[in-house]
């Protein structure tokens, strides 16, 4: 008897930043993926893991090789910024405001006479950081939280679940205004800080979900039965069975995670200047948006592509660790 | 069915005092509430004391929290620091964000569930693929972008619509709904796009087809009743969501409306303002929630609630 029928897309809806519905976009490869499973056995006889056979469908996923490149390139310019984009993101002239393109700025200058395109360039780094590092924090703290919740049950489970309740009626954005506008450090760790606060039940939940599931299997009840201690059953046994569900989330939430930095920064809570973010970027850019749209255009664009490349490579990930969903 | 929604009742009220009081920690103590009294520079201490007297801020936060709730349901809001009674306020904001939220649940349905009715019928032609990519750049693209761009087009290249809301009329509404309803609404066509499309090999289909029913009738009686429950339940529990969620998209389109009000309440620390109006944001995403439960089990004979 569901007690909550609704409860994933309830979850999604109300933190908007989760998005752990179908997002399945190739049903490709069924054959493939039927025959191995865990302790399936592959063609050859030989056994298949499932991550072995994951990684075989994804190397065929276009839609896979595309995300990834976008995504090594968005790591690669954010670690080297220099390489591609010459002089500095907070050198303007306010001489050039607003021009089009021009020598040495191929985006060409914002309504502060900046390069747009070495701040594009440089905005990467804010964004996969962030991204990046609000995704582990998050992924830790919600699947440790989670796991114990799904593993020993009882009381923790319940105050667990209350709790995540509390935190899934309370609007993202919102919190991130009341939190932040009182944060004066001009780093990317106050934002890091409150994803991860905001963010850790979206993971705890489908952790505890899949701990459960993976809990009732026979070679569990072995290991119990063969004396093992729970944290090797956590650990050895339950934890590489249970991890697939909490990637796939957690790479799509990457995805979000960079969409509410901008967010965040395009309301004046996130980052501010003089750091670089798209979000500012776009802020900035858009009391001059009649004169001069390329200073929009162009953040926004590479904001969109970094998220539609994380998000796309969730999916691409999801449809490979999840055979159900073929 | 009445003992279970007494004990939803029942746990609605953790959530609700633990929610409230999140955001009435935030407020209180991560911002300081007179900061905003007096004008840019800081007050002075005798003027800082004084003030926290008049308004209760010198007692504990418990005891704040309490006082502030037992006002709250004796229909007191409190007053925002420039005077003006925060219901007031609401009375003159909610109108407006019930009508966006409106706007866009209907985008959501009509849209979406048509795309999504169109794309499970066809899984794997074209316009499958088409639309699946659709919404994911959709999905993809932060709201605030989708609305500058809008903005940008609509308002400013092409003069369709006005760029900034003046009275939050329906018709000037349509677009900042839509641009509020953009992400709900890719999903809600891949959800319906999957159900449809899982629905569509059951028995009861088979049967309706075998029974010579026509086409239309078997989509529009048989398959699209069943293949909605989970789409209604997911645009239930967005309302709650597309009215906390609606800050970016006023503030893009200057609608004067909740998220408004919040933005404007957090920026210049006005506690009362603030937590007032996350309560009954709350509140409407707990009844909305609930309410989605109730609505299955009646759509959905299958479930039943002890």
């Amino acid at each position: 008897m569901p007690e909550q029928p609704h409860e994933p897309e309830g979850a999604i809806a109300g933190t908007g930043m989760g998005a752990a519905m179908d997002l399945g976009v190739s049903e490709a490869e069924t054959l493939e993926g039927t025959a191995g499973g865990p302790g399936g056995t592959g063609p050859a006889g030989r056994p298949h893991s499932l991550w072995s056979d994951a990684w075989r469908d994804l190397r065929r996923n276009p839609v896979f090789i595309v995300s990834a490149l976008v995504i090594v390139f968005l790591v690669f310019i954010s670690l080297w910024p220099a390489a591609i984009a010459s002089g500095s993101p907070l050198k303007c002239d306010l001489a050039k405001a607003q021009d089009g393109a021009g020598p040495g700025a191929p985006f060409g200058y914002d309504g502060q006479g900046c390069n747009v395109y070495t701040r594009t360039v440089y905005g990467a780094r804010t964004s996969v950081t962030v991204g990046v590092l609000a995704t582990l924090g998050v992924a830790v703290v919600g699947s440790v939280l989670g796991a114990l919740a799904g593993y020993f049950g009882g009381v923790w489970d319940s105050v667990l679940s209350r709790i995540t309740d509390i935190f899934f009626a309370i609007p993202v954005v919102l919190g991130g205004l009341v939190l932040l506008s009182v944060v004066t450090s001009n780093t990317v760790w106050p934002v890091i800080g409150f994803m991860v606060l905001l963010g850790w039940p979206q993971i705890s939940r489908i952790a505890r979900g899949s701990v459960i599931t993976v809990k009732q299997n026979d070679y569990v009840q072995a290991a119990r039965a063969l004396g093992a201690s729970d944290s090797r059953i956590l650990l050895r046994h339950i934890a590489p069975n249970a991890v697939a569900p909490v990637i796939v989330v957690a790479t799509i939430a990457l995805g979000t995670y960079i969409a509410l930095e901008a967010t965040l920064s395009y309301l004046g809570v996130g980052l501010k200047p003089p750091s670089v973010s798209w979000g500012i970027d776009i802020s900035a850019a858009s009391p001059y948006v009649r004169n001069a749209p390329h200073a929009l255009l162009w953040p926004s664009g590479a904001l969109a592509l970094t998220v539609l490349a994380f998000i796309m490579l969730g999916d691409a990930v999801r449809d490979a660790l999840d055979p159900k969903l073929r | 069915m009445g003992r279970y929604v007494a004990r939803r009742l029942l746990q609605m009220i953790p959530v609700f005092i633990g929610s409230t009081l999140l955001i009435f920690v935030m407020v209180n103590v991560m911002g300081d509430p007179i900061a905003g009294l007096c004008g840019e520079r800081a007050c002075d201490p005798a003027t800082a004391a004084q003030l926290k007297r008049e308004f209760g801020l010198d007692k504990p936060l418990w005891q704040q929290y309490a006082t502030y709730m037992g006002n709250l349901f004796t229909g007191d809001f409190g007053t925002a620091f420039n005077g003006q009674k925060v219901t007031e306020l609401m009375g003159s904001a909610f109108p407006v964000t019930i009508r966006l939220t409106i706007v866009a649940i209907l985008f959501e349905i009509v849209i979406g569930v048509t795309l999504g009715v169109v794309t499970g019928l066809r899984r794997g032609r074209p316009i499958d693929t088409g639309v699946l990519l659709g919404t994911l750049v959709v999905i993809s693209v932060p709201t605030f972008v989708t609305g500058l761009l809008l903005q940008l087009l609509l308002g400013i290249k092409w003069q369709w619509i006005s760029p900034s809301v003046r009275y939050g009329s329906f018709d000037e509404l349509i677009v900042p709904g839509l641009v509020l309803a953009s992400v709900s609404l890719a999903y809600v066509t891949r959800l319906t796009r999957t159900s449809i499309a899982e629905n569509k090999r059951s028995d009861y289909v088979r049967t309706a087809v075998a029974k010579g029913l026509p086409a239309r009738r078997v989509v529009v009686r048989h398959l699209l009743r069943n293949s909605l429950i989970p789409v209604v339940t997911f645009i239930g529990a967005d309302i709650g969501a597309l009215m906390g969620g609606a800050i970016v998209t006023e503030r893009i389109f200057n609608i004067h409306g909740v998220g408004f009000q919040l933005y404007q309440g957090i920026l210049r620390q006005n506690t009362q303002t603030v937590v007032g109006f996350v309560t009954v944001l709350v509140l409407v995403f707990l009844v909305a929630n609930l309410l989605v439960d109730l609505l299955y089990a009646v759509l959905d004979p299958r479930i039943r609630y002890a």
